[in-house]
């Protein structure tokens, strides 16, 4: 990579190469269907396309690509869960991110600079060194630091001594970094169509067809196409799509609104959070301060913010760190997340034949894309759910066996 | 400010109001099978679309209905629980 960049370098007419090609004529059918070209189902093409051998996948996307919730998250990345099935199941994600840039011959800017989450009460402290333990036992980086620890990790931080919001502690995980968004879907994509692959923009599924107990096609505003298998990853769509297949998914549809300050030097090195203030922070590789993650309170299918939200979160920024209190808003916006019961995903078969779920990514799918997208292509390809994934299934409610990661989300992302 | 129109109290700012979720029904847990109780506890209303939902006028502690549109977010009508008819 490096050589190639050198070579680029020094060229005189810097050649421009088009990494996705503009969006084929729509075949009548084909071996695999993907609705939604986000993260998720770009990856999944990608690891079809290159590691299973499987080539003639269709990629359908309504809008541009990835111009829903991979476009509009505050890229996290973390694996410090709570169940050890999420644990392991975040953790090679994690893996996988630090192996991308190579992976995708494509810079995605991946910044392993470790995430910080604060503790402003006893009983948070409590549930820190619960995961911290599980984590460890894991093979995850993670520790709970004290107030000592977290002014060295944070020097800038307000600690309230003495104040309402005292930070007490703080659940240090090192592994915790960002990327770029749009590099990840990007590499995905072109990675996917040197393979073959088709990427449909402004292709949108209105119905699904069953027959027998098995999906047979779906139809689009630019006609029927025939599928061997289907996968749904559809985002914020994902309820809706599933029930076009007659399968009613545990979710429930939320907008979550996030927005960024006007770019300043770099002051802030980790990725922070406060789970009392519902607010964390990044500092973006442009000196933007990323503030998150505000969910509205009731259920709703709109991308538009409300400034309450906005003001709420200004609010946490500004009582983490006071001197902030004079940066403009650059930019705000909101992404319609599919909620589960559990905080976790639902990852695997449905109860149609052929139709796969990569469902309920609600506001913590970013940092999953690559497991996702590689662990979804090993069910499309052998038609078996690995055991990493099997945790996931729909059918867990029905076994009551719910993986609850309310207590690692609850700052939403 | 978005405005919620209560029925007992008038219409008041919407963060005065607690949202609890969409209508549901109540089955008789005996009567059920395992798979239709977990259904009954873990799906809820979310098509796109009118939906009727319950909501809870905080200063005053009074909860009621609403039909709101997922999508537009408009408020079509708020009512007291009395008012629903059955089956709905
Ligand atoms: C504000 C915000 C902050 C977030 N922060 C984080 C974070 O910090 N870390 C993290 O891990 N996660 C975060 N998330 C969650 C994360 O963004 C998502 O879980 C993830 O991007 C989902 O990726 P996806 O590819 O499954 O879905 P998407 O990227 O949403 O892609 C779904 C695609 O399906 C298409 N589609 C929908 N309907 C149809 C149709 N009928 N026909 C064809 N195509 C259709 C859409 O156009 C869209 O492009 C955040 C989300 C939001 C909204």
């Amino acid at each position: 990579m490096v050589l190639r960049l050198l070579k680029y370098g020094l060229r005189s007419d810097y050649p421009v190469t088009g990494d996705i090609p503009v969006t084929p004529t729509l075949k009548p059918a084909y071996d695999v269907v993907i609705i939604g070209a986000g993260g998720h189902g770009l990856a999944c093409a990608h690891y079809l396309s290159k590691y299973h051998g499987i080539h003639d996948v269709a990629v359908l996307d309504k809008g541009w690509l990835a111009g829903g919730n991979t476009a509009r998250n505050t890229t996290t990345i973390r694996s410090n869960y709570i169940t050890p099935q999420g644990i392991a199941f975040y953790k090679e994600g994690v893996t996988l991110y630090e192996a991308m840039s190579e992976e995708l011959d494509f810079n995605v800017m991946f910044s392993q600079r470790g995430q910080l989450t604060f503790a402003h009460s006893e009983a948070t402290l409590r549930s820190f060194h619960l995961r911290a333990e599980t984590g460890r036992h894991m093979g995850i980086g993670i520790e709970v630091v004290d107030q000592k620890g977290v002014e060295a990790l944070c020097p800038h931080l307000n600690m309230d001594y003495g104040g309402a919001l005292e930070v007490l502690g703080g659940l240090w995980h090192p592994d915790g970094g960002t990327a770029r968004h749009d590099a990840v879907a990007w590499g995905y994509a072109a990675q996917a169509a040197r393979r073959g692959v088709e990427i449909h923009q402004r292709t949108e599924v209105t119905a699904i067809e069953v027959a027998g107990g098995r999906v047979q096609a779906v139809v689009t505003n630019r006609g029927r196409i025939a599928a061997g298998q289907v996968m749904i990853a559809c985002g914020g769509m994902n309820y809706d799509m599933a029930l076009k297949a007659g399968v009613e998914l545990p979710i429930r549809c939320y907008p979550l609104q996030a927005m960024v300050t006007q770019p300043v030097k770099p002051w802030l090195h980790t990725l922070v959070s406060s789970v009392s203030l519902h607010t964390y922070l990044v500092q973006s590789s442009r000196g933007e301060m990323v503030i998150g993650g505000g969910s509205d309170p009731y259920q709703l299918y709109s991308t538009r913010s409300t400034l309450d939200m906005k003001e709420h979160l200004a609010e946490g920024a500004v009582h983490l760190f006071p001197f902030l209190k004079n940066l403009r808003l650059l930019r705000q916006w909101a992404g319609i997340t599919d909620m589960t019961p559990d905080y976790s995903p639902i990852m695997g078969e449905s109860p149609v034949d052929g139709l796969w779920l990569d469902c309920g990514w609600g506001t913590w799918g970013f940092k999953a894309t690559p497991v996702a997208g590689k662990r979804m292509a090993e069910c499309i390809a052998t038609g078996r759910v690995p055991e990493i994934l099997q945790p996931f299934a729909l059918e867990r409610f029905e076994r009551f066996a719910l993986l609850n990661e309310m207590g690692a989300t609850a700052a939403s992302h | 400010m978005k405005l919620l129109s209560c029925p007992l109290n008038g219409p008041r700012n919407i963060e005065e109001f607690q949202y609890l979720g969409p209508l549901r029904g109540r089955p008789d847990p005996d009567a059920l099978s395992d798979a239709d109780w977990a259904r009954h506890l873990f799906r809820a209303e979310n098509r796109p679309g009118a939906m009727l939902e319950w909501w809870r006028h905080r200063p005053s502690n009074y909860v009621f209905l609403a039909e709101r549109h997922t999508v537009t977010n408009a408020v079509i009508r708020t009512f007291d629980p009395s008012e629903l008819e059955p089956g709905a």
